[in-house]
């Protein structure tokens, strides 16, 4: 193998694992305010995806992704009242199972709004063919901005938890919902709030990935289940380590399909869990310290 | 907390049941076909269909599931069939191998039809393939493996063209350009699969060289690994075989990662939908297709052209949508049931059977069928039109 080939196997699992860490951030938000994995967050990207592709019909790109966003946010809102809200004293594990029966319902929606077909957005900077050249290889543009926003979000969402107090009270409603009520913080809100931003950060994560991906109305549930592995392996609740993780497994599958057959690169994902899960279930980039507390 | 407990659990039990049960857009059975009660003088035929309206296979089943609803009311309007109205029942497998089978029994078994269209794939068609024969059931299958009419079973037809002959058109268009080596990729699922065997076995009878062979998840969402093994073969082709939207990501991921050599796609790329998505990147992409898609450029005198354009013209008048090769699959399946029926004179599943195989020159979009009891298929290789994509549309092929 080549010097160039090897940098094009780098790329390629670039472009793939910068997709899971923007899926798999959308996890992280909403796992960190209310303890919940929110299985319908891959439905929340193709939603997201399909407003905009919509939207791009009769207003520009950027336009069209910014209403696509508020849409979206809002409807997570929504869901979160109508469907999880009344079953709020559940115990965690029903609320997950909730989701899940959420994730097929929107799914199906999807299917009688829009259609079985695919749809895509333009790419945001050239053509499906324009490429970039570094050491003799290439990569679609569209590549930098999947990570350009995936940074832009981490980053976002780092100062937001740290310093605002927004921020500080979703989180403080992780920790220990009943302290934090007793410091006057409304926490069902901080729940709804939690909702809206990641289904925001999921629409946008859906236009951004739709010009690569394609996005067609049942592609949700695969992108979850990749998304899902990156974020246990970053180690739940940690937006940062889940990048890298999602740059991890990206670069992991590509090297895999370079050396064995190709067919053996989705259970790469499968082994990788299973593996996280036994040996450090807090994940990679999280001492097991912390990891511990949390549990208890 | 017992009452919470019912509603959890309800709000999931409706969830999944409307995923079940095909609430998927579930097509009605069109009015016009039940007959009034008053005068029967004959019974009507049920005819079942099990379509992939949804599901990764989506883009083959509801343009099949649209032209058997407009095709039967066609027929139902004109009077129905030898004096017998027509009563459609389509089911939605959803592309689920394991659905299209529970679906076939139900069919069989409780609906007694007469004969199945469909499925939309060949892996949904292989899992119902011996059913139907033991069930003593027509059917007309709208995939393209060859497995399907080989081994025969003697209930079992297919309507779209065999994936041999596509490979052998594959094939021979290489020959003509001089390219000997050439690197597959395929989707694993029962297209990919029968298309990646077919290539792999006729390579040597045309002097082809198979330097890679690769299969990929049909809900692919990015193919540069695979592509960038091609790359360090130095193929000198890409033949790529699936029906899967991932097709499009073919095209855009050569170009992203420069590997500038033709791309060859299969049968399963003949939906405009395909090109849209590929964007610029689908320009120059060849493939054997059916002659639906170029009709109108068809000369006059070509016995398709005329079924080709009716078929085209009442399907994008009344879907606003372009029509498909995959939706001419269905029409054809439809067409071979009510010229057997005819020719058979009799609504008797032996005798419908026997007539099919004795079919000769019917006119469908896929070509013109000749039945025989060992040719199910009743299609050659002329059926078959290299076809090319030029500025996002498609055009008949010419050698440079």
């Amino acid at each position: 193998m080549n010097f160039p080939l090897i940098v094009q196997y780098g790329l390629s699992g670039i472009t793939v694992g910068s997709i899971y860490a923007i899926v798999a951030v959308g996890f992280n938000i909403i796992y960190s305010t209310t303890g919940i994995i929110n299985f319908a967050q891959g439905e929340f990207l193709i939603v997201g995806a399909m407003i905009a592709i919509s939207l791009y019909q009769i207003v520009p790109l950027w336009l069209a992704i910014v209403l696509a966003v508020i849409v979206t946010t809002i409807l997570g809102g929504l869901i979160e009242i109508v469907f999880l809200r009344p079953a709020r004293d559940a115990s965690v594990l029903r609320l997950i199972v909730i989701t899940i029966g959420l994730s097929i319902l929107i799914r199906e929606a999807m299917l009688h709004i829009w259609d079985e077909k695919v749809h895509f957005l333009p790419y945001f900077t050239g053509t499906s063919t324009s490429t970039i050249t570094i050491f003799g290889a290439h990569f679609s543009p569209q590549v930098l901005w999947v990570l350009g926003v995936s940074t832009v979000i981490v980053a976002g969402l780092t100062v937001f938890f740290r310093f605002t107090l927004l921020g500080r009270a979703m989180r403080a409603c992780a920790d220990d919902r009943m302290a934090a009520c007793l410091c006057g913080i409304n926490d069902r809100w901080m729940v709804t709030l939690s909702f809206m931003l990641s289904a925001g950060i999921g629409a946008l994560a859906g236009c951004v990935i739709s010009p690569v991906t394609q996005t067609q109305y049942d592609m949700g549930a695969p992108l979850a289940i990749k998304g899902f592995t990156v974020a246990i392996l970053g180690g739940l609740g940690n937006s940062m380590a889940a990048v890298i993780a999602g740059l991890l497994l990206g670069l992991l599958e590509a090297f895999v399909v370079s050396q064995f057959a190709s067919a053996y690169k989705e259970a790469v994902a499968i082994v990788v869990l299973l593996l996280v899960l036994v040996i450090r279930p807090t994940g990679l980039f999280v001492r097991r310290e912390i990891g511990a507390l949390r549990a208890a | 907390m017992g009452a919470r407990c019912v509603r959890i659990l309800g709000t999931l039990v409706i969830a999944l049941a409307l995923n079940g049960t095909g609430c998927k857009k579930a097509p009605e059975t069109p009015a016009p076909t039940k007959a009034p009660a008053t005068q029967t003088p004959a019974a009507p035929i049920k005819v079942g269909a099990i379509f992939a309206v949804t599901g990764p296979a989506a883009n083959l089943g509801a343009p099949e599931q649209k032209t058997a609803e407009m095709f039967v009311e066609q027929i139902n309007k004109e009077g129905g069939i030898a004096g017998h109205k027509v009563t459609l029942i389509v089911k939605d497998s959803g592309s689920v191998p394991g659905t299209a089978l529970s679906l076939a029994k139900q069919l069989i078994d409780e609906e007694k039809v007469l004969a199945i269209i469909g499925p939309s794939t060949s892996g949904e068609t292989m899992a119902i393939k011996d059913t139907c024969q033991e069930g003593k059931t027509i059917l007309l299958s709208c995939a393209a493996a060859e497995t399907i009419v080989n081994p025969l079973a003697s209930y079992v037809f297919k309507t779209p063209q065999k994936d041999s002959d596509a490979a052998r058109r594959i094939y021979e268009t290489l020959k003509d350009m001089g390219i000997t080596k050439v690197g597959v990729i395929s989707s694993s699922d029962g297209f990919g699969n029968a298309g990646a065997a077919q290539l792999a076995k006729l390579a040597p009878e045309y002097g082809m060289t198979i330097a890679i062979a690769e299969t990929y998840a049909a809900t692919e969402t990015d193919l540069t690994g695979v592509l960038t093994k091609l790359k360090g073969q130095d193929v000198k082709a890409v033949i790529d075989w699936t029906i899967t939207p991932a097709q499009s990501l073919v095209a855009k991921n050569m170009k992203q990662i420069g590997l500038d050599v033709p791309l060859f796609q299969s049968h399963g790329f003949g939906n405009i939908k395909y090109v849209e998505a590929g964007g610029e990147a689908a320009n120059g992409t060849i493939f054997p297709c059916g002659r639906l898609l170029v009709a109108e450029v068809l000369p006059g005198t070509h016995p398709q052209k005329q079924v080709l354009l009716k078929y085209k013209q009442d399907y994008e008048s009344r879907y606003k949508e372009d029509a498909s090769t995959f939706g001419g699959h269905a029409y054809d399946a439809i067409l071979i049931l009510r010229e057997a029926i005819k020719k058979a004179g009799s609504v008797e599943p032996e005798k419908v059977r026997a007539a099919i195989e004795t079919l000769q020159g019917v006119v469908g979009t896929g070509g013109v069928f000749n039945f025989t009891a060992t040719d199910h298929n009743g299609l050659n290789k002329d059926a078959f039109e290299m076809l090319t994509v030029e500025n996002g549309k498609f055009a008949v092929y010419t050698k440079k």
